[in-house]
């Protein structure tokens, strides 16, 4: 049995390395991938187009303005003189925020009278505007406390001592700085590998139905079992190496640190390969073209990335769709990678996803041997 | 060009898709199940945090400030813990998403006038939802901030007017901020991607594998008529499908649609007829189904999921990367969605993409009768 599983790999790595274009499909797409997912993929907000309307002209708005400015949220890119000019720039799309200080801010100030700052905020990326928002009021909530300290400093220089105050003090934890990579570019990994794997492998069968090679092969010796395993394994091999490559990248590219273990990451990945192995020759197996098999791939990746938690916070979802998340083994498999790359946790805590993957593999590779098993009669 | 010949050929194409009838229900069921997935699936707003308190003094103070986390919609208490690791574990874990200090002495500190320091751990790993908890935490500590300090000059002695200032935040086109509206046009342009290239591309693929597409080439039919005798079809079912995904939008999605019809069908066709040549152009250079099909999606699906401003702002992305966003005709698309959609501003602003999406189409169109030349050869 074994030493025909073997013939079998051997086979198997010959097709896939004599192809130069499967050699290539193997190797450029998926850092290709990473590099564009690295760089493109970000909420972050920094630098937003910001147009600045200053009907006010006092020293206490400029005051305001410089703010903004310094705060490295907002990239000053139109400074205007009327209003109608706001409209303008937001419908074009060319600013995503306006800041208009209206005449009279500084009397108002100065009166102790509420001093009032516009801001136009285009809604149609809500995220931007969103986070936007909360660096203004930041920004403004600053400006105010400070000028309130001036104001009793000057008119009673110990009452300004004893005002009670609550602050607040943020630790965002495993991800200090905020940055937006350091989330992506774990996730990247787990979803390039699941295209990687689930292309090679909805394709390994039905290609060999297609071309006629199958009926070779089934009136061999071989067993369904020893063919899904003759299939299985070089398939692995490849990925596990396509992992090494694009952590790689992610690592030495992307300056992600790695804080867990090795041996945990790759335990996992293994664990994930395996499920997606069963996903992809399953589908080959009930697929009669390749077409067939790339377009129910499509609808498998599509979604399995989409409620992954790739991009996309699980606990936004309804809970039907969080529900359906379970059965997406890309969700666990992101857990393990965050969790090994960024959080630098261990086996004690991730265990669950190493259950939810494991019996996700155990399912599908039996689906996939059984459904075999059918079409050899 | 003759009109019956391609006529004929539209004909012949259209035979052949509906004779695959499972194909056929596929394309015309992945606009629903798209919309439905990305509708639901990509939400970006936070709502019920899961929130861990460790409060160490326990007063009334403290609970007050309590009960002013929980009491909106964005905090969701999860646990009380009794002591520092049961909250780290909590956060850790990934059961709570903030954990919430209150000091000791905290009520006694702001009784005597002086500032108090709450800390909030958050989980950053997925740091666009951290960026949003911090906005939310800022806010709920700053209005509490604000009630301390007017209950404490209420206590003592004459109240001393404070200059304030007030923010008016307006929001333009999505007023209630929500991500679904910002989400939902872009995937139009996901579905048109993928019907466009990878559909085609795989079925023009499967002529040249099968060899009848040399077949088709010793006819009479030029290679112009054989273009758009082929992409006809095609055509037709991408504009089903474009009408598909609007009315779902509009109806179920309840996406407000403030632009005009015309502009929408007319920027559909326009985006439609890119990428179908596109896809076209690839089968005609990867000849084999597993090269086309991985090269169109890495031409269309990616760079209308990640390039496009689907969901991730251009604004936001390294230089290189916005230059090449501008190769991609879905930019353009996505650009015009979203106004159609939400801003329903007028043609003008529309013009320069809508020139871009021709610039596109043409240069692809050329390429695309150039290479199908050279490779009659």
């Amino acid at each position: 049995m074994f030493a025909r599983i073997w013939q079998f790999v051997i086979k198997e790595f010959i097709q896939v390395w004599r192809d130069p274009r499967a050699r290539f499909s193997l190797l450029v797409p998926p850092i290709i991938q990473m590099i564009v997912f690295g760089y493109a993929a970000t909420f972050d907000v920094h630098h937003v187009a910001t147009a600045i309307l200053d009907q006010d002209h006092s020293q206490e708005s400029r005051e305001l303005i410089s703010r903004f400015v310094s705060s490295g949220y907002f990239r000053v890119t139109d400074v205007l003189n009327n209003r109608a000019q706001i409209e303008h720039l937001v419908d074009h799309g060319r600013v995503a925020l306006a800041i208009q200080i209206l005449p009279g801010f500084s009397e108002d100030l100065r009166k102790r009278t509420d001093a009032s700052v516009q801001v136009i905020l285009d809604g149609t990326n809500s995220n931007t505007a969103l986070i936007a928002l909360g660096y203004v009021n930041q920004i403004t909530q600053g400006y105010q406390q400070d000028y309130q300290r001036g104001y009793l400093d000057g008119i009673a220089p110990l009452a300004s001592q004893r005002v009670p105050q609550v602050l607040l003090e943020e630790r965002p934890w495993y991800n200090k700085s905020l940055e937006d990579r350091l989330f992506f570019v774990p996730g990247t990994i787990g979803s390039v590998m699941m295209v990687m794997v689930m292309t090679l492998t909805a394709f390994a069968i039905v290609r060999e139905r297609e071309i006629g090679t199958l009926e070779q092969i089934m009136v061999t010796p071989i067993r369904p079992l020893e063919f899904i395993l003759g299939k299985t394994i070089p398939y692995m091999m490849i990925a596990l190496g396509e992992l090494v490559i694009v952590s790689m990248v992610g690592v030495l590219w992307f300056e992600v640190p790695m804080r867990g273990s090795v041996a945990v990451l790759l335990a996992g990945s293994l664990l994930f390969i395996a499920g997606v192995l069963g996903v992809g020759l399953l589908i080959s197996t009930m697929s009669n073209t390749q077409q067939q098999a790339m377009v129910v791939s499509f609808f498998f990746i599509q979604p399995a990335i989409t409620l992954s938690g790739f991009g996309f916070p699980i606990s936004s979802m309804p809970p039907a769709l969080q529900w359906l998340t379970y059965l997406d083994p890309l969700r666990y498999y992101l857990v393990v990678l965050r969790g090994t790359f960024l959080k630098g946790v261990g086996i004690e805590l991730l265990w669950p996803q190493f259950v939810g993957m494991a019996v996700f593999a155990a399912v599908t590779l039996a689906a996939a041997i059984t459904r075999f098993h059918k079409t050899l009669d | 060009m003759n009109l019956g010949r391609m006529l004929a050929l539209a004909r012949k194409e259209t035979i052949q898709i509906r004779r695959d009838p499972r194909s056929l229900a596929v394309v015309m069921l992945m606009p629903v199940m798209l919309m439905a997935l990305m509708g639901y699936g990509i939400g970006l707003d936070q709502t019920d945090v899961p929130l861990c308190v460790y409060d160490r003094e326990g007063s009334q103070l403290s609970q007050d400030l309590l009960k002013s986390f929980v009491s909106n919609r964005y905090f969701d208490l999860k646990l009380n813990a009794h002591n520092y690791p049961e909250m780290v574990n909590a956060v850790d874990s990934g059961r709570c998403t903030v954990g919430v200090v209150i000091p000791l002495y905290f009520s006694k500190m702001l009784g005597a006038g002086h500032p108090a320091t709450i800390q909030a751990v958050i989980d950053a790993t997925d740091n666009n939802t951290a960026n949003l908890i911090i906005g939310y935490t800022q806010a709920v500590v700053a209005r509490f901030s604000t009630g301390v300090q007017l209950d404490y000059q209420q206590r003592n002695g004459p109240t001393l007017g404070v200059p304030t200032l007030n923010l008016q935040a307006r929001t333009w086109f999505n007023e209630d901020l929500e991500s679904r509206n910002f989400i939902v046009p872009g995937v139009v342009a996901l579905v048109m991607a993928v019907i466009g290239t990878f559909l085609t591309s795989l079925t023009i693929a499967r002529e040249w594998e099968r060899g009848t597409m040399e077949q088709l080439i010793s006819t009479p039919v030029t290679a112009s008529e054989l273009i758009a005798g082929k992409l006809i079809p095609y055509f037709v079912i991408g504009m089903v499908d474009a009408a598909t995904c609007a009315a779902i939008s509009a109806w179920w999605f309840e996406v407000p649609f403030r632009g005009s019809v015309t502009m929408l069908f007319g920027a559909s066709a326009l985006f439609l007829t890119g990428v179908l040549l596109l896809g076209f152009l690839i089968s005609a250079l990867a000849k084999t189904q597993l090269a086309a099909s991985q090269f169109a999606l890495l031409t269309t699906f990616l760079p209308a999921f990640l390039l496009s401003g689907f969901a991730f702002p251009i604004d936001q992305m390294p230089a290189a990367v916005r230059v090449v966003t501008r190769i991609f005709p879905a930019r353009y698309y996505v650009t015009i969605l979203k106004s159609v959609f939400l801003k329903g501003t007028g043609i003008e602003p529309l013009l320069a993409p809508m020139a871009a999406m021709v610039i596109f189409a043409a240069v692809v169109g050329g390429a695309t009768i150039r290479g199908f030349k050279k490779t009659l050869d």
